[in-house]
């Protein structure tokens, strides 16, 4: 049922602490998991040219995003024997040392719930069409690049 | 024909705009179309820039009256 429903994934804004302790109280009636892995990804204070990065402001091609996740999500669970698995990636501006990217998966053992959990984070990063402006200190900016 | 165009990340910020309407020839290809666009409103690092087609990356598709041409720059998801 979980794998089947499209959800949507753009959330506006940085992704609260609460919303993920949250996320791990939901699961704790779900007793056929045994292992979850957890990916937050958070807005690192990166100096370029003496300037130190304050904030990413996040944009997307939305429409676009949501049906990369949906058939990052499908692909996902016909790879891996997941019980569950969720995602959500910031839009707008989140500041550094807040999170824009949540990654849950959950499954009976470790390994599949890991595997699952980095197949998600690297998939996300390569084909979904997210763009990142950083924003300085002074208010100036560059355009972010995944390495 | 008319073909609905988006523009994403630096490319809106070089085009100065979002999305706009564009007459295009015939038969003109994805490549020709970015290329026409690149030259127009001076597209940095163009070949890092890719176009979606009614969502899909796929190269090789001939623009149909009505389609939406996405202009995107380099991801930068996570």
């Amino acid at each position: 049922m979980d794998k089947k429903k499209p959800k949507k994934v753009l959330v506006q804004g940085a992704i609260p602490p609460e919303k993920i302790a949250q996320s791990i109280a939901n699961h704790q009636s779900k007793t056929n998991i045994g292992a979850h892995s957890i990916f937050l990804g958070q807005i690192r204070a990166d100096q370029v040219d003496s300037k130190t990065v304050r904030a990413i402001d996040y944009s997307a091609y939305e429409e676009m995003a949501e049906k990369v996740f949906h058939e990052i999500r499908e692909a996902a669970f016909s790879k891996f024997d997941i019980t569950c698995a969720h995602i959500y990636h910031s839009l707008g501006r989140v500041k550094t040392g807040e999170i824009c990217l949540f990654v849950f998966t959950s499954s009976a053992h470790r390994k599949i719930a890991i595997e699952a959990c980095n197949y998600f984070v690297e998939e996300i990063k390569a084909k979904a069409p997210i763009f990142g402006k950083e924003i300085f200190e002074d208010e100036t900016h560059q355009w972010k690049v995944n390495k | 024909m008319k073909v609905s165009v988006k523009y994403f990340g630096i490319i809106a910020e070089a085009a100065g705009r979002d999305e706009e309407v564009l007459e295009v020839a015939w038969e003109i290809s994805v490549n020709e179309l970015k290329e026409q666009q690149v030259q127009k409103y001076k597209i940095p690092d163009a070949e890092a820039v890719q176009l979606a087609v009614n969502q899909n990356l796929n190269k090789e598709v001939e623009l149909k009256e009505g389609d939406e041409v996405a202009f995107l720059p380099p991801f930068a998801g996570g």
